[in-house]
């Protein structure tokens, strides 16, 4: 924290934002848990591939189509478009499977579960028994325990250690299980959609995800079902020069709802690991997804040393007609993160929405944002993203808004800014925008004075300030989402409410 | 990072039609920028920084043919008192030029100026290079190495007039490469216009050095042909206190990429780089600015705008670049397209890069049809539906106008706006 405490702070920067970003800056996950593990050999092959398989009990056909990925991600490159600067990463000196001893043999029910396992869930704030309120949470107690009830699928690196509130959703038609029990129990279903949204050879990471991913989630929401409660899960990173490579695929069918949540930490380490997820969404007629992310990944120290290099291919492909989908992500982890959670807006009337706070300090580097395919008409996109740099990170909002000819009378708005505290850190903006008719209206905003006229007019109205009704307006998302947030780093997430983007650049 | 094949052999392709003017001081920066271009390669489809625009026929050995425009239109700053200096086809016609003598000025031909030691070797490609920094631009390299002509400027004083390139284009396959380069001395000031499609295919570079406190204006149209071809770069340093301002007015052309690479370096300098633009059917039109703020409280200014009808393609790639130091900066940018119908389009990427904390940047981008309501506000008060359209197109690229300083010159430029919207009436 020295370097921010040392930081000279430009006039108009908030100092609670400062203070803000500080007390998010501290890394309070980084303990390990000391736990029996079996590893793969180090090294990838299709040797390496096949045990994946094997350890999952995958049918053929699964192998098949890892062994086929395997094969395309050999002929791929790194991309190296992003504004981020790392050591050349050796493939072959990373553990690809991981999983603790105890989970050779799978549990039956949560109950039988290594204690270890369930104390450190347990710690991270994260109960894996249903009975439990969630800890932490402001107002959790107050709020009915219906209410309240989230379903968590723990992953502990490359596997699933249990899910909770499986019956209950059951009842509700409601599936939602690791993504290797859904390929061994609910064959039709993964094969209908697995790598469709992103396929198999759609960038170097994704590819590689493909042939090795291990575990992740499955959700799949019944036609018109609201999930009756909200789903999570939560990936913790534990064991040394392993990488993570999950897999989320969630379907909501015609008519259905679900509020999605993910988490992500891990140990300090002093070499860097690779996380290279994939998550594949596919929202049909009228369906709407929600998914929020709390990305804190071990960042490495102050100075630079260590952390998680975390590649992630996050995609919605919004196919029915009225279907909507909201990615909500809070970045302060990790070394070094490449990431665009993006919206495939195939169905007329389609929306897709893109909330981002992303907060590097030390030496992180984040390049982050998100790509808007309006190719239905009247689709409807919303992209606000708020990036803040401290230390010496550097911080990226990369982004696409692509309006096809035939997305007639569509609609995009952008506003992006950054914040720089300190001058030895980078904000920058990379947005791209194709625009290919002549109804649709696209507009890209980078100053916070820039809210709807109509909100701030009501706002203003009821006696706010302007600086107020534009962090109600411009906030009034964070906290929305932030607040809906289950588990203990919700809190943390709040904090972040308290962010002033005044001073901000473009 | 070796070429691919195809790159290589596209570049020397072209290479080996052209033919290097030898002698004289300008040869080492042509040898080191034929191998610099060597080392890029040309444009390809596949390059990030040419994303949006094919540079196929910029690049292929010998141009496409270019029809040549009704020759009875009147030039543009034709009525403004000027020293006026004409290239036909990227030759230099002296019987349709002035005496290139005036007060505060020195103007002399690149192809004539050999003797070993002139001001301007320590600018000729030197300029280029340092645009070369962030973003290999082949095609300025390609120009240094290989201009047949251009112009010298060194302005020394206040010259009473403005200094006028007219660019005439009188064969269908012309393909001309011009190079200028221009030194505005502490506390000098003049105005360069240029004007005319040029050639078939043009490439041309003007590299700009103003000294402290120095001003420069330039305000240029380019020419009216539907199928002429242009790739043009304007590399400008600009010292403490300096102002550089520069406007383009491009109506037609099938293409046209126009760079303009600007590097702040003294403190409280002043550059706005503004364009307009306006685009019927098969027209592709290129903005591409790259601003390096890289001094202490200095402002920049984009402002672009297109109007774009029956297919027609705009392009705009803007980037603020922020030094670490370069405090106080104060950066704009804007770029904006009306499309006036459905098969239009526009394709931006406005971009910002900063490592100082205490600026103010800001950018917007937007796109879409013609205001209705504003359309319906007109019509109701009796202006038919094409004059309606012409004025709220007018009203839209007024901003990027106004960005002109000298009123002569702006209203001209207006002129020939209400022109093109008369002639491509829908």
């Amino acid at each position: 924290m020295a370097a921010l405490d040392q930081t000279q702070v430009k006039e108009g920067v908030d100092q609670e934002t400062v203070d803000a970003v500080r007390e998010v800056s501290t890394y309070k996950y980084g303990w390990n848990t000391e736990i029996e593990m079996e590893y793969a050999p180090k090294g990838l092959t299709p040797d390496i591939v096949r045990l994946i398989s094997d350890r999952n009990e995958e049918p053929e056909w699964m192998t098949e189509w890892r062994l086929a990925a395997y094969e395309r991600w050999l002929t791929k490159k790194e991309p190296d478009w992003a504004m981020v600067d790392y050591p050349e990463i050796d493939f072959q000196d990373q553990y690809y499977y991981a999983r603790p001893k105890s989970m050779i043999e799978k549990p039956k029910s949560l109950d039988d579960v290594d204690p270890k396992l369930l104390a450190t869930y347990e710690k991270l704030g994260i109960p894996l028994k249903e009975q439990m309120i969630l800890a932490g949470v402001e107002g959790a107690e107050g709020a009915p325990a219906e209410g309240r009830k989230v379903a968590v699928d723990a992953v502990f690196d490359s596997v699933s250690v249990g899910t909770t509130f499986q019956a209950e959703l059951k009842k509700a038609g409601v599936i939602f299980c690791s993504i290797s029990d859904a390929i061994r129990e609910h064959p039709e279903l993964v094969r209908k959609y697995l790598g469709t949204v992103v396929p198999v050879s759609d960038n170097f990471y994704a590819t590689l995800n493909s042939a090795v991913f291990s575990d992740g989630s499955f959700v799949y929401v019944p036609p018109g079902v609201r999930c009756p409660m909200e789903l999570s899960t939560y990936f913790r990173i534990n064991a040394e020069n392993t990488g993570q490579f999950e897999r989320t695929l969630i379907i909501a069918d015609k008519g259905s709802y679900v509020s999605y949540l993910e988490g992500c930490t891990a140990p300090m380490r002093e070499t860097s690991q690779l996380h290279a997820a994939v998550v594949e969404i596919i929202v049909e007629e009228d369906a709407e997804v929600k998914y929020s992310t709390v990305q804190n990944w071990y960042p490495g120290d102050e100075n630079g040393k260590g952390g998680i290099y975390n590649f992630v291919t996050k995609r919605a492909d919004c196919r029915g007609d009225r279907a909507k989908v909201m990615w909500t992500q809070v970045e302060t982890g990790s070394a070094v993160t490449w990431k665009y959670p993006s919206c495939i807006l195939r169905g007329d009337e389609s929306q897709g929405e893109f909330y981002s706070i992303a907060i590097t300090n030390h030496h992180q580097q984040a390049d982050t944002g998100t790509k808007m395919i309006h190719l239905g008409k009247n689709t409807r996109s919303r992209i606000v993203s708020k990036g803040i740099s401290a230390g010496q990170a550097q911080n990226t909002y990369r982004g696409l808004v692509s309006m096809h000819p035939k997305a007639r009378n569509s609609r995009n708005y952008t506003q992006c800014d950054s914040l720089l505290i300190g001058d030895r850190c980078g904000a920058h903006t990379v947005p791209y925008i194709e625009v290919r008719n002549n109804s649709s209206r696209v507009e890209h905003e980078a100053t916070t004075s820039k809210v709807d006229d109509d909100q701030m007019f009501y706002c203003r109205q009821r006696g706010m300030d302007e600086e107020e009704a534009v962090a109600l307006i411009v906030n009034g998302f964070a906290k929305e989402v932030l607040q809906a947030l289950p588990m203990e780093f919700a809190l943390e997430a709040q904090q972040l409410v308290a962010i002033s983007l005044e001073g901000s650049v473009g | 990072m070796a070429l691919p094949q195809t790159k290589l052999d596209a570049t020397e392709a072209r290479i080996a039609v052209l033919d290097m003017p030898r002698g004289g001081w300008s040869t080492t920066a042509r040898t080191a920028a034929l191998a610099r271009l060597r080392e890029m390669g040309l444009p390809g489809r596949r390059d990030e920084y040419w994303r949006f625009t094919r540079p196929d026929t910029l690049v292929q050995p010998e141009p496409p043919a270019a029809a040549l425009f009704d020759p009875r239109e009147t030039a543009a700053f034709d009525a403004i008192d000027k020293l006026k200096i004409v290239f036909v086809d990227g030759v230099f016609d002296a019987e349709a030029s002035d005496d290139l003598t005036l007060e505060g000025v020195t103007i002399e031909r690149l192809a004539e100026a050999s003797s070993d030691l002139h001001w301007a070797a320590s600018l000729y490609g030197q300029l280029e290079i340092r645009g070369q920094a962030a973003v290999p631009r082949p095609l300025a390299a390609l120009n240094t190495a290989f201009a047949t002509d251009g112009l010298l400027i060194h302005v020394t004083g206040k010259p009473s007039k403005p200094i006028s390139i007219s660019y005439r284009h009188a064969s269908e396959t012309s393909d001309a490469i011009l190079h200028h380069v221009v030194k505005v001395d502490a506390g000098a000031e003049a105005t360069i216009l240029e004007n005319g499609p040029a050639a078939a295919r043009f490439n041309k570079c003007m590299e700009v050095d103003v000294a402290d406190g120095a001003k420069l204006h330039h305000v240029r149209t380019q020419g009216r042909d539907h199928e002429r071809r242009a790739a043009t770069h304007v590399f400008a340093r600009l010292g403490a206190e300096s102002v550089f301002k520069s406007f383009t007015l491009t109506a037609n052309g099938a293409l046209t990429r126009n760079e303009v690479v600007i590097e702040l370096t003294g403190d409280d300098a002043l550059v706005h780089v503004a364009g307009a633009c306006v685009g019927d059917g098969d027209f592709l039109h290129d903005d591409t600015v790259f601003i390096t703020h890289d001094a202490v409280n200095c402002e920049s200014r984009q402002v672009f705008k297109k109007v774009l009808r029956n297919g027609a393609t705009g392009v705009f790639q803007g980037k603020i670049l922020v030094k670490a130091g370069a405090q106080k900066t104060d950066g704009y940018q804007i770029s904006q397209s009306l499309l006036l119908d459905e098969d239009s389009q526009f394709l931006a990427k406005p971009e910002l890069e900063i490592y100082a904390d205490d600026v103010a940047c800001s950018h917007g981008s937007t796109s879409g049809a013609i205001d209705e309501e504003a359309l319906f506000y007109l019509r109701s008060r009796g202006v038919p539906e094409p004059q309606a359209v012409n004025l709220l197109t007018l009203a839209f690229l007024a901003e990027a106008v106004a960005e002109i300083e000298d009123e002569r010159l702006a209203e001209e430029i207006t002129t020939r706006i209400e022109e093109w919207l008369i002639r491509h009436r829908s």
